[in-house]
């Protein structure tokens, strides 16, 4: 390794050394350092909360969805193709409900169809009046098993009886909105109000708010299914018709899978193809379309945020070269080459940009972890994003410190002693 | 027999111009091992300039420096700067401490790029600071040091890798007389022990304390016969 000229050792600064010289100029002067990190704190901050607080939301979306779709089972009647040739009205056996809860992990089960009225069809709260609600109500008739599967949010009575449905009960349950048009008070249910349908009476037995399995519309009435067979005949049958009448299951947590296989089986064993059985979209497709259009422009955010981080630490690092000009000429007198200056203050922007890096990851964390806390979720950081993230802080020191290294390692011992 | 510690052959220095500038004139010197040498001019003499080509802070334009016996005119960086971090030691009139490195650090800065095991630097530190007289002071930053104790450690950074060839340039220049009488019996001291100390000075009595001296006025270089300690 001796010179054959000078027979010494050839000039070199160790990595450790290197490392040690780029702490000691951090660690010195702790102000400049702070703002100088202060654009890549940022920008990865930015960077990692962004993920993880779509991550967080998405996951919390999908536990919701994945606790609904796990729980319905919905099947529909493909009508048209028995082999006898005839549409019958409802496509499923009158004991329908009954079959169904017989399978495993069945909770409730019933059938439903929209009834079809003409066009000026008047709903009013008494005989007398004549006030109309300014929305259509759509009657449905269901099954106690169908209205108990619906998932009804009552908040005012209750939902439909088999006995109500056996006997053909004039009874009806309506949602609040309609209730209110109506004049139908929730804390006025024991006096019996009562709804008329074209002069036909239905008295109010329930009030709720929302269903939570099926869409049924906002302004909807659902009276037993056999008092609709009574007052208005059968469904509409077709395919594609809205009106046709349909099977909904509600399961126990994960039954839902296992119910969906057995039960056009159950229902039609002589002609299992007829029934369509859905359950509604799986979770992933909803999860990638929540972290769309949003979270893209966060990251073009954060990459805006990272780009100043370098400006702000190449021209720090700029600066300290020109005023550590008497330090490079003391340098390169003490035997240091060009190339150990330029490793010198490379070590330190990188050194500044992973430290920057590490912070911003560990406050952006800090960001999804509270934010995930507060609103009672569980945090998701993805750990291919979240750990190589104080690595872009030094990738951004690194470039971001190369001109002013370069600018460093070309001072002359000489000019930098005068100035110095 | 040892070649001198420093020999120049006709080396000239003159700054690019048009029309250059010479700044040093062909000198021929040489300075014995051992040697105590004050180079003594006005300014604009020349002086910084044969102290910039004796540091290896700049190259000659024409002839050759040979330290201790290498031929430095046809030396590269690598060599040059090997030379600078081994064989020489400057001492700067402005003292050039890092204003943030404790004093044993500052010293410690002059072992950090001619491969000196990790382990041997911060005893060789303090040993240089001790030889200065100040040990007690190894922790100490520079703004906490007076100026002699400034110039001190600026001294023991500079003696700490035992450089054939101390230069010293205006040392006492910042420094009060009390301080700067101090400092040169130091250099007096070191010259006892064998080091080979170039004072680069206008202060006649600095100037005094070397056993020989040289004037520079207008690039030439005269050799002040008769000069002697007074």
């Amino acid at each position: 390794m001796a010179s054959p000229a000078t027979g010494l050792p050839a000039p070199r600064l160790a990595g450790r050394d290197a490392a040690a010289e780029a702490v000691a100029g951090i660690v010195q002067r702790p102000g400049r350092t702070a703002l100088t990190m202060l654009g890549t704190i940022l920008g990865v901050g930015a960077f990692v909360a962004v993920l993880g607080l779509t991550a967080t939301s998405a996951g919390q979306i999908s536990r919701q969805f994945t606790l609904l779709e796990d729980t319905t089972v919905i099947v529909a009647d493909n009508g048209g193709l028995t082999p006898l040739g005839a549409n019958p009205p409802i496509g499923f056996p009158a004991d329908a409900s009954q079959i169904a809860d017989r399978i495993n992990g069945v909770t409730a089960a019933g059938v439903w169809w929209p009834v079809s009225l003409p066009a000026d069809t008047a709903f009013t709260g008494s005989l007398a009046l004549s006030a109309t609600p300014d929305q259509a109500v759509t009657l449905l008739a269901a099954s106690p098993g169908a209205a108990t599967a619906m998932g009804l949010s009552m908040i005012a009575g209750s939902t439909l009886s088999a006995y109500e449905n056996d006997t053909g009960q004039h009874v009806a349950v309506i949602d609040t909105g309609t209730a209110s048009e109506l004049g139908i008070s929730p804390a006025r249910l024991s006096a019996h109000p009562a709804v008329f349908v074209n002069g036909i009476g239905y008295t109010v037995v329930g009030i709720y708010r929302s269903a939570r399995r099926v869409v049924i519309g906002e302004s909807a009435m659902l009276i037993p299914a056999n008092t609709a067979l009574a007052d208005y005949g059968n469904p509409q049958p077709g395919i594609g018709n809205q009106d046709e009448a349909q099977l909904i299951i509600a399961t126990q947590v994960g039954a839902a899978r296992a119910v969906a296989r057995q039960i056009a089986a159950a229902e039609l064993p002589t002609d299992p193809s007829r029934l369509v059985v859905t359950s509604p979209p799986s979770p992933q497709t909803l999860q990638s379309q929540v972290s769309g259009d949003l979270a893209g422009l966060f990251l073009v955010l954060a990459l805006i945020s990272l780009l100043i981080g370098a400006v702000g630490i190449a021209n720090t690092t700029l600066v300290a070269v020109l005023e550590r000009t008497g330090e490079i000429g003391l340098r390169r007198a003490l035997g240091a080459r060009p190339r150990h200056i330029a490793v010198q203050f490379l070590a330190e922007s990188v050194a500044l940009g992973t430290l920057g890096g590490l912070i911003g990851t560990c406050i952006g964390v800090g960001i999804v972890v509270g934010f995930a806390a507060a609103k009672n979720w569980t945090a998701v950081l993805d750990p291919t994003a979240t750990l190589p993230a104080p690595l872009i802080g030094a990738v951004v020191g690194l470039l971001a410190g190369a001109y002013p290294a370069m600018r460093a390692a070309r001072i002359s011992p000489l000019a930098a002693l005068r100035q110095g | 027999m040892s070649a001198p510690v420093i020999e120049l052959r006709g080396l000239a220095h003159s700054y690019p111009g048009p029309p250059p500038v010479p700044a040093l004139r062909p000198a021929e010197l040489v300075i014995e091992a051992g040697d105590y040498v004050a180079v003594t001019g006005p300014s604009g003499s020349g002086k910084s300039t044969l102290l910039h080509l004796l540091g290896l802070l700049d190259t000659p334009t024409s002839g050759s420096y040979l330290l201790d016996g290498v031929d430095t005119s046809a030396l590269g960086d690598k060599d040059r700067s090997a030379l600078r971090g081994r064989r020489i030691g400057v001492v700067f009139q402005a003292f050039h401490l890092l204003p943030y490195r404790t004093a044993a650090e500052n010293v410690l800065l002059a072992l950090l790029y001619n491969q000196t095991p990790r382990g041997a630097r911060l005893p060789a530190a303090a040993g240089a600071l001790d030889a200065v007289g100040l040990g007690h002071r190894l922790d100490a930053l520079p703004v906490t040091l007076s100026g002699g104790e400034c110039q001190r450690v600026a001294i023991a950074r500079a003696l700490v890798n035992s450089p054939a060839l101390v230069l010293c340039d205006e040392p006492t220049g910042n420094l009060d007389s009390a301080n700067a009488a101090a400092l040169m019996g130091l250099l007096d001291d070191l010259n006892a022990t064998g080091y080979t100390i170039v004072v680069i000075t206008h202060d006649p009595v600095v100037a005094g304390h070397a056993r020989r001296t040289i004037a520079i006025s207008d690039g030439v270089l005269t050799e002040l016969t008769g000069a002697g300690r007074g």
